[in-house]
């Protein structure tokens, strides 16, 4: 039988690519540390191969993660859970702890893309793919999640609200890889919110993404975080909205102050999705909604 | 490019298989190509449609966006591994006789997610069945009768054995 | 019987199974891949064509117009249109090389080689500036069709009126996005001819185009429809293109060429839906009877006329709807910009006019205190009465039926009372509408007289049934409905009728698979074709007890057993091409659709609650196929007016990507309840009439109604995105 096609019916010029896989963690880093700058990770391919085909991935080396053990796994301490960073969103959804005391980032999992999506797009992926439109940032950055990023130099931790400096710019160097992310577990008595506003209801881009969460005292708000996606040049934590709200009781004042210091937070952007003025009222609204609706309601 | 070529051993339909080819060849790609498996679709080429789905040791995905590589050692179900012999599976039965299928391009996905749907959720509920569904798109049918066939499904499965 | 069973899809198996066989899944020895290199810019002059190094451009077959043998045309309506650009371009876009090769990773690199540059002209984006004409680019007005329907005195109406009532309403351009992109493969010689294997509705339409681009006799040209994945009218007539561009690669190189698109060239280079424009002015009097609608129906064809003229005619004849007024003046007109040619999308220009009216209805209403379904009871035709163009409905009408009878299904006179209540105090806010509307069936006036289909039914020896047709099956059920409709006319079993693969070397033309015409129209030549053939076995043998037996005597004894079957027009009808009057459709199917929304006022999203669509269409053929039909209309009617976007940036579709052009998913899709009333219609196979475009017309106003009633504002324009009704409703706060 003839065949039907010699190469691939993609965008992209497949001898300008490399694709290898290392056997473990270690071969991988030494792979990025040897050769500066030349390799660069690829994980469940869910985006990496969405531009490949579309002729918009950079030719070059890169680096397999996929299936290296030492990057999967979730592992639950008396404190924290720490996430492995090729756990997968349908991993993420389905783990019986996350469900329970993380919902808001299981919800983000369930809502990106779909199952064939869930099944292949990691945890890890969708952070160091640094799109402003990830659904499973703004609730790690609810839930104060922390990174652990690897090198064949060695480990480090820092904060993940620390982590995206700009438009697909982050503290990850050329070497690095991030090996997973912790979140403190205690969490379990805060008012939580996620909403995504996509495209359409499934298989959707973000328009506007917000995950918020407060630790309430009858009406006062003890501390309380707010994150939103699609309105910034990377996910962005409310820092001046958080303070707006924090220590505050539940009021009609305290609504406005914060709404207000939401623009200060956030910059959004026309595109072919959606306008910045939409994106602004309705992240807008979806706060306000919170402080009246979501924490009112639990609280009385 | 020999150096740059891989040789990749998995198990396709139940027979194993080796795929050459470049790393990145896509395995949507490598499956039509190489083993003439042309049931699995290209629709999009961005992982959006479904059409290409397979399964990829028990999961659904898109074979648009696996690399060849990362299907090292994988057991793949392709649509023409579907029905034993001439014996239809139910899903491939009830898609025939709920009109669950129209021009037929999204309908080796559709089933193949269906399938997958079926097995997280035996009796699944109408919220279920959209969600299963929803990383798989027709343009034909509205989607009303692939429900109909998912739940014609369950019952041909209780029934008797598939 | 089978005419009224939900006989299983013939072709079900093979799809279920992934063995049913598109075009990209054929292969030929020794066959290349071809790619098209389009114009960077809207509208210029091509200075140069440049092929940049490092590509073994040896190795690589390059078409450009000038390796053309025949015209330089793609020949369906005008001629203005060109296979490739020669000298200049008319669009962003717009093919101007082909290249093939073996390898297809090296075609694409070498398809980013070559540069065409353009010296550019002014381009003209906006039906505006095309009607202010600063810029000539097509024609000496940059109108490609014009049409004006006549009757009565409406001027005269309107200065007698009680109220008149105005308004203006826009669609967006809607991609058809079948999820088989289009692709054809090639074998093209000179010794042998050309031969087409594909993606396509219209077969016949290839082959007269290729005749004319090769310049080769109609017996040297063949086209072959292989298994297509959804058409909706985008396979109507841009596959000419692809054919041709696939063929003249084949031609030049001597291998067999076959060219699929990607998603993003599919989008970006296919024809789309008319955007359209359409101003209402309406006479009513106080109590509610319409005395006059002066409308003007507005469409963009884009850079090229292909099918405006004829998408324009269906528009204007259905702009004033199911209604019966004494004075109506219709004037339609479609424009060139500097835009890829739009093109045949379901519905064919009558959902763009059919959701201005429907709309327009909703607010005549509310402007003389009436509810907006005892203003359409107070004016539906009837039978007997004569529609704008002419037509005197002959068939019975029961228009205030079906409309009580989806009100009643739906529980909108409940509903509507109850929303207003629960409205005020809520973030979600809810609201009902409807959309009462008809679809003609078959080609408009005397079009299917010029097609003149033919249709051939031969038996085997065994008593096995072939069906010649060149209708393809595209999804909508055409192999299984004319099995049915063939069996029953032969009185035997549905598994011994085959429907033959569409090939021009063997099955006569039978027309377009277009217009809602297959299973009305043609569908009725397949009966009387089958019915002719029963008649020649039993003159010549008399009682056919025993077909298969009888199939093998009469082939013993008088060779082969064939009947054709060729349209003729119905006895009585008339179209007057030149005053645009008479019968425009041999018959009509009705409809009200009712769709119940919420709006979140948080994001402005608007979700379809439920949706109920009751019509009639003659006699249900096939019910499970004819629901399929109807959910799967209704599906692309709630994506256009909710969901689609096509951006535009200087002429160019900026969202060509599944991710960005959104279509509904399996979780953006309301419930979609389907209801049949079934009036026999006396020239239809069994009584069936046409049914595949009249979905696409009733979701738009239904929902933008119903949108209009919860949200309190008037919705004009579709797609109602989010963004739109935020505006919407902060001016109207404003």
């Amino acid at each position: 039988m003839p065949t039907l096609g010699d190469g691939p019916a993609v965008r992209s010029y497949l001898p300008a690519f490399t694709l290898v896989a290392p056997k473990d963690l270690q071969s991988a880093l030494r792979m990025l540390a040897d050769e500066p700058g030349v390799w660069r990770p690829f994980a469940g391919g869910t985006d990496l191969m969405v531009l490949f085909e579309a002729g918009r991935l950079p030719p070059g080396r890169y680096v397999s993660l996929w299936g290296l053990k030492e990057l999967g796994g979730i592992d639950v301490a008396p404190d924290t859970v720490s996430i492995g960073a090729l756990t997968t969103y349908a991993d993420v959804a389905r783990h019986p702890v996350l469900r329970n005391e993380f919902p808001l980032l299981c919800r983000a999992a369930e809502q990106t893309g779909g199952a064939a999506t869930q099944n292949r797009g990691t945890l890890g992926g969708n952070i160091a793919n640094g799109s402003p439109a990830a659904d499973t940032p703004p609730a790690l950055l609810v839930y104060d999640a922390e990174l652990e990023l690897i090198s064949a130099r060695g480990a480090r931790r820092m904060r993940y609200d620390r982590f995206h400096s700009g438009y697909k710019t982050m503290d990850l160097a050329g070497d690095e890889l991030i090996r997973s992310i912790t979140l403190p577990r205690g969490r379990v008595s805060w008012i939580e919110s996620y909403r995504k506003v996509g495209t359409r209801k499934a298989q959707a881009i973000s328009k506007v993404c917000f995950a918020a969460a407060a630790d309430m005292d009858g009406t006062l708000i003890r501390d309380v975080r707010v994150a939103l996606g699609s309105v910034a040049p990377a996910v962005v934590r409310c820092l001046h909205t958080e303070s707006a709200m924090r220590g505050r009781t539940v009021d009609d004042a305290l609504v406005e102050a914060a709404a207000a210091a939401l623009t200060r937070d956030i910059a959004p952007i026309d595109d072919v999705r959606s306008t910045a003025k939409y994106r602004l009222h309705v992240s807008r609204n979806l706060l306000i909604q919170f402080a009246t609706e979501t924490l009112s309601r639990r609280t009385h | 490019m020999p150096d740059s070529t891989v040789s990749v051993r998995c198990r396709v339909n139940g027979t194993d298989a080796t795929l050459i080819g470049h790393p990145m060849t896509r395995l949507l790609d490598s499956l039509r190509s190489d083993l003439h498996l042309t049931g699995v679709k290209e629709g999009c080429g961005e992982g959006e449609c479904g059409a290409c789905s397979i399964l990829l040791d028990g999961r659904l995905v898109n074979s648009c966006l696996i690399p060849l590589l990362h299907a090292d050692g994988a057991s793949i179900v392709t649509i023409e591994g579907v029905a034993q012999g001439e014996r239809l599976h139910a899903v491939q039965a009830a898609f025939i006789a709920q009109g669950g299928a129209q021009c037929g391009i999204c309908t080796p996905g559709m089933v193949l997610a269906a399938m997958s749907l079926l097995e997280q959720h035996p009796n699944p509920s109408d919220a279920d069945i959209r969600e299963g569904l929803a990383g798989n798109l027709c343009r034909c049918t509205g989607y009303v009768r692939i429900f109909e066939a998912v739940l014609d499904a369950c019952r041909r499965s209780e029934m008797g054995p598939r | 019987m089978h005419i009224g069973q939900s006989t299983p899809r013939k072709e079900g198996r093979g799809k279920v199974t992934g063995q049913a066989r598109y075009v990209d899944d054929l292969a030929l020895p020794g066959m290349l891949h071809g790619v098209t290199v389009r114009s960077p810019s809207p509208r210029g002059l091509i200075r140069d064509i440049r092929y940049g190094s490092g590509i073994p451009w040896d190795e690589v077959t390059i078409v450009t117009a000038a390796d053309i043998p025949g015209d330089n045309v793609v020949s369906l309506i005008n001629d203005d249109q060109p296979y490739l650009a020669d000298g200049r371009v008319n669009h962003a876009e717009e093919p101007v090389v082909l290249l093939a090769h073996r390898d297809r990773s090296l075609l694409e690199e070498a398809r980013r080689h070559v540069t065409i540059e353009i010296d550019p002209l002014p381009p003209v984006f906006t039906m505006d500036d095309s009607l202010e004409g600063r810029d000539v680019i097509w024609g000496t007005d940059n109108t490609f069709k014009r049409y004006l329907v006549s009757r009565g005195d409406v001027d005269a109406a309107f200065a007698v009126a009680d109220s008149v009532v105005e308004g203006e309403y826009e669609t967006g351009a809607q991609e058809q996005l079948y999820i088989e992109p289009n692709g054809m493969l090639s074998v093209a010689r000179r010794e042998d001819g050309v031969t087409v294997w594909g993606s396509m509705q219209c077969p016949y339409y290839i082959h007269k185009a290729l005749e004319r681009l090769f310049n080769l006799p109609s017996e040297m040209i063949r086209v072959i429809q292989m298994e297509t994945g959804g058409g909706f009218g985008g396979k109507e007539e841009y596959p000419s293109i692809i054919a041709g561009h696939a063929a003249l690669l084949a031609w030049k190189s001597g291998r067999p060429v076959k060219i699929i698109y990607d998603r993003a060239e599919d989008m970006v280079a296919t024809t789309k839906r008319h955007p359209s424009r359409t101003r209402h002015r309406t006479a009513v009097t106080k109590d509610g009877r319409l005395l006059a609608m002066d409308i003007d129906f507005l469409i963009d064809g884009g850079a090229y006329s292909t099918l405006s003229s004829v998408v324009l005619s269906r528009g204007t004849i259905h702009a004033p709807g199911p209604y019966f007024c004494p004075n109506v003046r219709v004037r339609g007109r479609a424009v060139a910009t500097s835009v890829p040619p739009h093109g045949a999308f379901r519905g064919f220009g009558a959902p763009q006019s059919l959701f201005a009216l429907e709309r327009h209805m909703d607010r005549v209403a509310h402007a003389i205190g009436l509810e907006p379904d005892e203003l359409r009871r107070r004016n539906f035709i009837q039978t007997g009465q004569t529609s704008a163009v002419g037509q005197v409905m002959h068939d019975p009408i029961d228009m205030a039926g079906l409309l009580d009878r989806a009100l009643a299904l739906s529980d909108y006179h409940a509903k509507r009372a109850r929303f207003a209540g629960s409205n005020a105090a809520s973030s979600l806010k809810k609201g009902i509408g409807f959309a009462a509307f008809m679809h003609g069936a078959g080609f408009t006036g005397s079009g299917e007289d010029h097609l003149a289909s033919v249709v051939t039914v031969e038996a085997t020896a065994a008593g096995r049934v072939r069906v010649l047709t060149s209708c393809t099956e595209i999804g909508q059920g055409t192999n299984t409905v004319f099995s049915q409709i063939a069996a029953d006319a032969l009185g035997i079993d549905i598994d011994a009728i085959e429907i033959v693969q569409p090939d021009t070397a063997s099955v006569p033309n039978s027309g377009p698979t277009v217009a809602s015409r297959t299973c009305m129209v043609v569908g009725k030549l397949v009966e009387s074709a089958a019915l002719s053939l029963r008649t020649t076995l039993g003159g010549a043998l008399g009682e056919v007890a025993d077909f298969p037996g009888a199939c093998r005597d009469y082939i013993r004894l008088f060779g082969p057993l064939r009947a054709s079957s060729k349209y003729h027009a119905t006895a009585g009808a008339r179209w007057d091409d030149e005053r645009y009057e008479g019968d425009a459709y041999g018959t009509y199917a009705w409809a009200v659709y009712v769709a119940e929304v919420t709006i979140d006022m948080t994001t402005c999203e608007v979700r379809v609650d439920d949706f109920v669509a009751l019509q009639e269409v003659g006699r249900v053929i096939n019910p499970v196929l004819a629901m399929g039909q109807i959910e799967g209309g209704v599906a692309q009617g709630i994506g256009w007016t909710l969901l689609e976007q096509v951006v535009w940036h200087d002429g160019r579709m900026a969202n060509a990507q599944m991710t960005n052009y959104i279509m509904p998913t399996s979780m953006d899709l309301p419930p979609i309840r389907v209801f049949f009333e079934e009036k026999p219609y006396a020239h239809g196979p069994g009584g069936a009439k046409g049914i595949g475009e009249l979905p696409m017309d009733g979701a738009a106003p239904a929902i933008a109604n119903a949108v209009s009633h919860a949200a309190g504002v008037s919705v004009t324009q579709i797609p109602i995105t989010p963004e739109s009704l935020m505006a919407l409703m902060e001016a109207a706060v404003a």
